[in-house]
């Protein structure tokens, strides 16, 4: 038998190619080829009327070949970008243009494309142009917004783009008759994704096919195709979009199409000639997309145990300038605030608001952090209350293994009740109390006492609805060398594909790891598919593979039956070679059983000779079956009726410095649930990042608006996303497998969890090492020496 | 983030250099581009020229007698951190400049680029008024010695005159009974410091630089205040700017804390 690969470490396939710098994102695409470039000219206004823009300076520079504005553009060009998830409740959404019209709405619009025969010619080029605007006061931040002083787009009454309410029971009734109730107001700062690679989009226009190529840095191939073809006018089929490795996305990348997704193709079109946009870093912080920022106010009604009874939560979140990506940060929000918790009764309304800021759309966590943020500090400032320990708190309120599936009565992200399939939260408490020292910490801050050390022990507890629909494809095609060719749609940006979808296909077909391989993201291969986001890439095209290959499987062995004259329930398939159980040398590879299984009238090579017409088939037979199609190939489609619940817990012990408010982890902590692993290594790796990039949000990254909607810290240099020596040495894991009932394989997302926790995580530690409530997220030095000050 | 554009000249003498220098009133030096390059990438600084002296010969030597440590304007931080001779002449050297950004910018970067550039934020334009340095300077018109105490004018500016190179800069060495002592708090290892304290003790006298603080460094005379008022004392004298990554308060609090931190160290 081939040893089964699902479930061990295998070491991924990516790594070498991409450590040696051979990988090949979209600005290698043209490299070496007679490509032109774009540059935008971006508002420096966060709130402004265009008066008028001269673009005559920039005609006679050499090596300038097209300027755009807004007036260039035409047709669906001219009308708004998509607002691409629609909801009723988004009443007041709006959406900006590929150019800007004749109103900017926040520092980093696009107002003009400037095209050149290099990159440097065209920021010369973006310099020269001139622009008239009348400022317009800028509302930033939350508090300014609700103000609604002054208005981010003239129609939208108090800039409010939404109000949306679910509740289960009636929690103020609740509330109002429990023997305990507090109140906590809750802050988060805005951060972002920042992969190192920023967006980018190629394009290619092939006059004599009427063909556009299309290579974007997305998190959807499918989606950029579908947008581009709709605003460009041109045929789905007419339109091919690539996506080559990507330099991390980590959310910002599914939103689409941006405006050079569309100019760069709509540039290649016009000109007749290759055109490529790479963004650089002061152009990714201000004109991709931010995340976070949330104003929260709780009510929570409790008994003596520290049960929820009634929990009342109104939050605020600041979506910036505009809403394409709909409401999904603020809905996951409120849905998944509730974590591994069942309160008797739940009210939460939210607002999403307007601001003269980037938009927000998903970043890793995805509105995650923020609701786990505002349950988790409800449950500390609960057991402070009652002087219970945090664990105790939390223990009273979890859903039991026993009440799977449980019903929220709520409405999740993708429009379906939140039904959690399966967990064990009381064995991860367990987990993670064992892993952190949980029971034996306030000895150990006695002792660090003694040395006149500070510290503090922090818990995080979430749930993750992963693997979110619609729908997921793939495509197992066997060669007749042998080899394994499959294909899905959504797209890779570094988190190990191609290994893990090998390993669900050698272990299906019983091939050889190596004679599989996976292709993503590439719209001529399969050009149906969603994409890759809500840790949604194991779990739906982790399955439709699985299914895929078992279609092909069930197709090899149905010709190599014929072929062995045996019973297809007698055959096996080991190392590509089926063979009959019990019967050596009955045997065919699977590389012939593909040459068979396409009859043919010509030969091309020996083993092809083996299919051709006079060497093969029952001649009072059709060549091909009924029903059955020539080649061996598999093709599926997986599509659950909901979304996958994966959990988790962190803790972490800090030390702060009684001096200088420094803070440093000393023991980092991760209990993690994802179902079935299919690579312990790589769900790892993706919780080290998710980690790394969440001591990131907690202690260091913020995105610094002036009062003019300026952003003040547009560079690695100010905006302090953490080096790998600010992230901790070693984090431990420990990991429960709670398989999910909903997929043939077992398996939860797990590419966000390493983040979600974080900010309630150090929140929780902060305040047990200073005594100090803490109520907004992040923390620097500087904020907790001012916090003391406030507090002495 | 692309420069505008740029005439590039690589002189292979230093007479040359001062030539094109004193001949182009829009030319800057370029030595390890650690500073000058993201300036130009980010557009903050268009210069119409760039000489580069890298290919200038003898600029990158560390001489170091009884007196001091004298270092060419081509010295990597990496090199003169490296240097066993230098850190037995002058300590506070290796001390101040394992804080100085990360080891790759630490390979092109120089010494003398760090010092002429004026960062109040840079380690090595404290250490250098703290031990009354001073840097050579050389134009067509001729040579002259700036002392360090006269040499930072104001943020990101000294008083070199645009046609002038560095050559070199001169670091005191260690007299018999004088300890010094360096420490920084940055955001994140490697970044410029919130604050950032390097302390020179002798028999007579206790200075005490800071970088980070003001806009220049800038130095206090601290001999013969009582350990615990160091701090204060400290303050007495110092203007703590806010920014981004501290409140003006926060910093004060790391001028305390650093001062008697160093102190401690250098007693
Ligand atoms: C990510 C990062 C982090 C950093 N962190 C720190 C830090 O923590 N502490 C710190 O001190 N520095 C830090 N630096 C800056 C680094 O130390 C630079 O090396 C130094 O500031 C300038 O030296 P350079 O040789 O690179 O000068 P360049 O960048 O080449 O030049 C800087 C300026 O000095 C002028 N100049 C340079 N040499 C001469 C000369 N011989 N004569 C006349 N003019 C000259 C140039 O014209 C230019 O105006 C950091 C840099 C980076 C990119």
């Amino acid at each position: 038998m081939t040893t089964k690969l699902f479930g061990t470490k295998v070491p991924r396939v990516e790594d070498d190619r991409l450590l040696r710098g051979q990988g090949r994102y979209v600005g290698d695409v043209f490299s070496g080829q007679d490509a032109l470039h774009a540059a935008v000219l971006r508002s420096p206004h966060a709130h402004a009327r265009i008066l008028d823009i001269d673009v005559e300076p920039v005609l006679d520079v050499e090596g300038v070949v097209a300027v755009y504005t807004y007036d260039d553009l035409e047709d669906a060009m001219g009308e708004p970008l998509p607002l691409l998830i629609p909801h009723p409740t988004l009443t007041h959404g709006r959406t900006q243009y590929a150019l800007a019209k004749d109103e900017v709405n926040y520092a980093g619009e696009a107002v003009a494309f400037v095209v050149a025969t290099d990159r440097y010619v065209a920021e010369d080029a973006v310099a020269r142009i001139r622009v008239r605007y009348e400022p317009l006061p800028a509302v930033v931040g939350i508090a300014a917004s609700r103000a609604a002083e002054h208005l981010v787009h003239d129609d939208v009454p108090g800039n409010v783009g939404a109000r949306m309410e679910q509740h289960n029971g009636d929690a103020p009734a609740e509330i109002a008759k429990a023997p305990h109730t507090l109140t906590l107001d809750l802050d988060v700062e805005r951060s972002a994704c920042t992969p190192l690679e920023g967006r980018g989009v190629a394009a290619r226009w092939d006059p004599d096919q009427q063909r556009l190529q299309v290579w974007s840095s997305t998190q959807t191939a499918t989606g950029v195709r579908a947008a581009v073809a709709a605003k460009l006018g041109l045929d789905l089929r007419a339109v091919d979009v690539i996506t080559p490795d990507v330099g991390g996305g980590f959310g910002v990348k599914i939103n689409h199409p941006w405006p050079e997704e569309l100019l760069v193709p709509l540039a290649a079109m016009r000109l007749g000639r290759p055109v490529s946009y790479v963004e650089d870093r002061r152009e990714h912080f201000v004109a991709s997309a931010h995340e976070r920022a949330q104003v929260q106010h709780i009510e929570v009604g409790f008994d003596d145990e520290g049960r929820l009874l009634g929990l009342d939560v109104m939050f605020w979140h600041d979506h910036g300038a505009y809403t394409p990506y709909g409401l999904i940060v603020p809905i996951i929000t409120s849905t998944q605030l509730l974590g591994p918790y069942k309160p008797r009764a739940y009210r939460v309304v939210f607002e999403s608001i307007y601001t003269n800021t980037v938009i927000v759309t998903p970043y890793r966590g995805a509105g995650r952090p923020q609701g786990v943020y505002a349950m988790e500090r409800t449950m500390d400032a609960i057991a402070a209350y009652l002087g219970k320990d945090r664990t105790e708190v939390r223990a009273v309120n979890f859903i039991q293994p026993d009440e799977f599936p449980y019903e929220h009565g709520l409405v999740f992200q993708d429009g379906r009740p939140l039904t959690y399939d399966s967990g064990d939260y009381p064995a991860s408490l367990e987990k993670i109390k064992q892993l952190v020292g949980w029971d034996e910490f306030p000895q150990y801050r006695k002792e660090m006492a003694a040395q006149g050390r500070r510290v503090g022990i922090g818990l995080a507890c979430y749930v993750e609805g992963t693997g979110v629909g619609p729908y997921e494809g793939a495509h197992v095609h066997i060669e007749t060398s042998g080899k394994v060719k499959v294909a899905t749609g959504l797209t890779s940006q570094g988190q190990g594909h191609q290994t893990v979808f090998a390993q669900l296909v050698a272990d299906e077909l019983g091939v050889r790891f190596e004679d599989v391989e996976v292709v993503t993201g590439d719209t001529r291969r399969m050009p149906y598919a969603v994409g890759t986001f809500a840790s949604r890439a194991a779990v739906m095209s982790g399955s439709a593979i699985h299914l895929a290959a078992k279609r092909a499987k069930e197709k090899a062995l149905r010709i190599a039956a014929e072929a062995l004259e045996a019973d297809v329930d007698d055959l096996e398939i080991t190392d590509g070679v089926v063979s009959v159980k019990g019967a050596p040398g009955a045997s065919i590879s699977l590389g012939t059983v593909a040459v068979l299984s396409n009859p043919l009238r010509y030969a091309f090579d020996e083993a092809s000779k083996s299919a051709t017409q006079f060497a093969v088939g029952d001649p009072d037979k059709p060549p091909v079956a009924p029903g059955e199609e020539p080649g061996l190939e598999g093709k599926d489609f997986y599509s659950p009726e909901r979304s996958t619940f994966a959990s988790g817990m962190h803790a972490v012990i800090v030390e702060t410095d009684p001096d200088t408010a420094e803070i440093t982890i000393l023991k980092y902590a991760v209990v993690h649930d994802c179902g079935h692993l299919i690579n312990p290594m790589i769900v790892e790796g993706q919780i080290h990042g998710g980690v790394a990039q969440g001591v990131g949000g907690a202690l260091y990254e913020r995105m610094v608006y002036d009062e003019n909607g300026q952003l003040q810290n547009a560079s690695f240099m100010d905006f302090l996303m953490p080096y790998v020596s600010e992230v901790p040495e070693t984090i431990d894991i420990d990991h429960l497998e709670t398989p999910s009932p909903l997929n043939p394989l077992g398996i939860k997302g797990a590419g966000e969890a390493g983040v979600i926790p974080s900010a309630a995580l150090f929140a929780s530690a902060i305040e047990d090492a200073e005594g100090i409530e803490i109520t907004a997220m992040p923390i620097s030095p500087s904020d907790l020496f001012t916090l003391r000050e406030e507090h002495r | 983030m692309k420069p505008a554009p740029f005439a590039f000249v690589r002189p292979r003498s230093l007479e040359e250099a001062l030539e094109v220098l004193g001949a182009h009133p829009d030319a800057k030096v370029l030595a390890g581009g650690q500073s000058l390059v993201p300036l130009l990438t980010m557009r903050l600084a268009a210069p119409a020229m760039l000489v580069d002296i890298n290919a200038v010969p003898d600029l990158d030597r560390i001489s170091c007698d009884d007196d001091g440590v004298r270092i060419g304007a081509l010295v990597r931080h990496a090199a003169l951190l490296r240097d066993e001779d230098a850190a037995r002449t002058q300590p506070l050297l290796r001390l101040a400049l394992s804080h100085v950004a990360h080891p790759t910018i630490r390979n092109r970067g120089t010494t003398v680029g760090s010092i002429v550039h004026a960062d109040a934020a840079a380690e090595m334009p404290a250490v250098l008024a703290l031990l009354g340095g001073s840097v050579e300077v050389a134009s067509v018109r001729g040579r002259r010695t700036i002392e360090a105490a006269d040499l930072f004018a104001g943020p990101l500016e000294s008083t070199l005159a645009h046609d002038e190179i560095a050559v070199s800069a001169w670091f005191p060495a260690l007299r018999p009974g004088e300890r010094v002592g360096f420490a920084e708090i940055a955001r994140r290892h490697g970044d410029y410091a919130m604050c950032g304290v390097a302390a020179l003790v002798g028999p007579e006298r206790t200075r005490v630089a800071y970088l980070s603080v003001e806009e220049v460094p800038t130095i206090v005379d601290l001999t013969g205040v009582a350990p615990d008022d160091v701090g204060e004392a400290a303050l007495a004298h110092l203007d703590p700017q806010p920014d981004i990554h501290a409140t003006a308060a926060y910093r004060s609090q790391l001028v305390r804390v650093l001062t008697r931190r160093v102190l401690e160290q250098a007693a």
